[in-house]
């Protein structure tokens, strides 16, 4: 995020896309309240009816996968209706005269039609977007898992730029993150492009730095993604790149790709090939029961270590209890395993891990335990030990200077519904579940709640397929089928299903497509075409 | 019985919480009166953060598959066949053979070993983990 969560309090419009935020970040969600309290408008882009949609001024209920044809409507509007802020497109931005050649190619009605909103609802959420001394937009997975994710989130900045709303403190484009420490994860380069700070490991001088550091050479070459490396080792049917060398091992520290990752035949079939797969879980997952060797991992009670949440806020997580059994913390796993291999890491606690990666991290160079400790956590960039962290982001200016707008055109989603497999299924999360469900499905409370795999459905398509609530349905795609109990509900449209991955006897990723965005290589869980078959009614 | 104040383990807002530890185990959790973003306020996810430490079905021995089948083995063994495994694998196809899945439920400390290990040790960018979930 740019922003603070705190700030969105303090908004006049909010604009909200992709995010079932009451759901998925509660306190977000509060935030929303709280300003539409104090009189804030909030606009709601979603298929989905949420309940945030509900109580939204304007809900704009796009056909998924359709944000930039919407987002292009607006912002030709915004152009019509001579709503832009020419002071900062002069001043902050370049590339504008590109992108104001594009948007005068849009026609608002064929938007409208492409989005299935009306044109004048399109205006209206125009209009009250950049009237607004200070809006807010916050967006999440809905946004960026298409195969046009990139655009999308490029329509979204480029919105934002027209109107003069960012780089301040209660305006900005606020990207959502899923988990506890997905931030952190990318801060510290657990990217195949970055090192840790987003040091492009292209960059001679960077990588020469670490070398330093670390003492050996590092490598130069473009790495792979999780989605190159979990699909098809080696070979090339699902359109990855054919040059992509195979892997051989894995090692998998918590995550569960044999549950998360889409098309998951096309995951088997590549996990059969490693000859070596290593897992460390707190337990045991779909992917760790096909490992070779499994670790045990301790779990955030047991353990010391910083995590950074999606407003930047570095934070030191706290060691409650001992480790269970005979787990261990991941970092111990891991160097040890170094040590094996002849490259001793020899750190005597988290916070001296920290302490070198202040010294190659500029964004983090005052993340130092100690302080942190007494504080609420700080947020990045944060250059030095007595510096202070940074509330929102582009204080002065963007990362690279000025803003360049990029215009983007609507891509139709990989798989859209035909004849023979007319529904569009759309993927998310439930409340009381959290991701693969490996912690919240052993959470009684939260299993009591939300136990079974449930598949939404508007109530017309119920009717008409004489389905009842609770009727157990298999669900086909093109690549696979897995079986889920109905729910009859109109948050859903017409021709759309929606469910989750939180299950392990009903995965959804059998059932979607590997398509991806080509740049940032997220794949498109969020819409594929699927058929009902095998109807059980109850 | 202690409290233990620490930040939550599900969504990216970072609420801050107290785990209750009685006899060294984990037994509730509560919101923190004074962090800026819980403000005394929790979702049922973060006031049921411990639910599943102490879970029967929590891993708590190194696995290694023998004949087929995972069994129970040291970290001894577990990790130098781990270690042998890896670099048999760099030598004889070289070092992007081999990729590492990190992890956005790990620390940040544990995610920097992890890609310095990725980078540093094995000598591969296949580095990644599931931010685009
Ligand atoms: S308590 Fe709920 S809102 Fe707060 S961090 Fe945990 S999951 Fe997110």
């Amino acid at each position: 995020m740019t922003n603070s969560i705190n700030e969105i309090e303090q908004a006049q419009v909010i604009l909200v896309s992709g995010s079932n935020t009451t759901r998925t970040h509660p306190q977000v969600a509060r935030r929303f309240y709280r300003a539409v309290d104090r009189g804030a408008k909030l606009i709601v882009i979603d298929p989905r009816r949420t309940r945030l949609a509900r109580h939204a001024h304007i809900h704009l209920r796009i056909r998924p996968g359709t944000d930039i044809a919407l987002l292009n409507g607006m912002m030709r509007s915004i152009i019509d209706e001579n709503l832009i802020d020419d002071l900062f497109i002069q001043m902050r931005t370049e590339n504008y005269t590109t992108m104001r050649d594009m948007l005068f190619g849009i026609d608002l009605a064929q938007a409208a039609a492409i989005t299935g909103v009306p044109e004048k609802t399109i205006r209206r959420a125009a209009r009250i977007y950049a009237q607004a001394q200070r809006s807010v937009i916050c967006y999440c997975l809905g946004v960026t898992q298409h195969i046009a994710g990139t655009g999308n989130v490029q329509s979204y900045a480029n919105l934002a730029m027209l109107t003069g709303h960012v780089e301040q403190e209660f305006t900005g484009v606020d990207p959502l993150r899923g988990q506890n420490n997905v931030q952190g994860a990318c801060d510290m380069g657990a990217l195949p492009g970055v090192l840790p700070g987003y040091q492009s490991v292209f960059d001679d001088a960077v990588r020469e730095k670490f070398a330093r550091v670390w003492g050996v050479e590092l490598p130069a070459t473009p790495g792979l993604t999780l989605l190159d490396m979990t699909h098809e080792a080696g070979g090339g049917a699902t359109g990855l790149p054919q040059a992509a060398p195979a892997i051989r091992a894995l090692y998998v520290t918590g995550e569960n790709p044999l549950l998360s990752e889409p098309s998951l035949n096309g995951v088997k079939k590549a996990f059969h090939q490693y000859d070596f797969l290593v897992v460390s879980d707190i337990f045991l997952s779909e992917t760790a029961r096909v490992a070779d060797v499994v670790f045990p991992a301790a779990s955030f009670a047991e353990k010391t270590g910083t995590i950074t949440s999606s407003e930047r806020r570095v934070q030191l997580m706290r060691k409650a209890i001992e480790p269970v059994g005979d787990s261990r913390p991941d970092d111990w796993i891991v160097m040890e395993l170094a040590r094996r291999m002849g490259h001793a890491m020899d750190y005597t606690s988290p916070a001296e891990v920290m302490e070198e990666i202040c010294m190659v991290t500029p964004i983090y160079g005052g993340m130092y335990h100690d302080r942190l400790d007494r504080e609420w956590g700080v947020q990045w960039p944060c250059g030095g030990r007595n510096m202070e962290g940074t509330q929102y982001l582009h204080k002065y200016s963007f990362a690279r200077g000025r803003g360049r707008f990029e215009p983007a055109a609507h891509v139709e989603p990989a798989e859209v519904p035909d004849s023979d497999y007319p529904f569009a299924l759309i993927t998310g999360r439930f409340y009381f579940q959290y991701h693969t469900g490996t912690m919240t499905r052993r959470t009684p409370i939260l299993e009591r709640e939300s136990g079974q795999p449930l598949l939404e459905m508007h109530p017309d398509d119920g009717r008409r397929l004489g389905l009842r609530p609770g009727s157990v349905v298999t669900v086909a795609s093109r690549r696979g089928r897995s079986r889920f109990v109905v729910e009859l509900t109109d948050r859903v449209a017409p021709g759309n299903l929606f469910t989750s991955f939180h299950f392990a006897e009903a995965p959804v990723n059998e059932l979607t497509i590997d398509a991806s965005d080509p740049v940032a290589r997220c794949p498109e869980y969020k819409v594929c075409a699927v058929r009902l078959e095998e109807v059980e009614p109850c | 019985m202690r409290d233990v104040l620490t930040v939550c383990c599900y969504c990216g807002c970072g609420c801050g919480l107290y785990l209750h530890v009685r006899d060294d185990r984990v037994v509730g959790s509560s919101p923190s009166r004074n962090h800026p973003v819980s403000r005394n306020n929790l979702c049922v996810r973060g006031w049921n953060a411990h639910g599943f430490i102490h879970d029967a079905g929590r891993l708590t021995e190194p696995l290694v598959r023998r004949n087929g089948r995972l069994r129970p083995a040291t970290w001894d063994e577990a990790l130098q066949i781990t270690a042998d495994a890896l670099a048999r694998v760099v030598h004889e196809h070289g070092p992007d053979a081999v990729g590492v899945v990190a992890s956005a439920k790990c620390t940040n400390e544990e995610n920097y070993l992890l890609q310095k290990f990725a980078r540093a040790v094995l000598g591969t960018n296949n580095i990644d983990h599931c931010a685009r979930l």
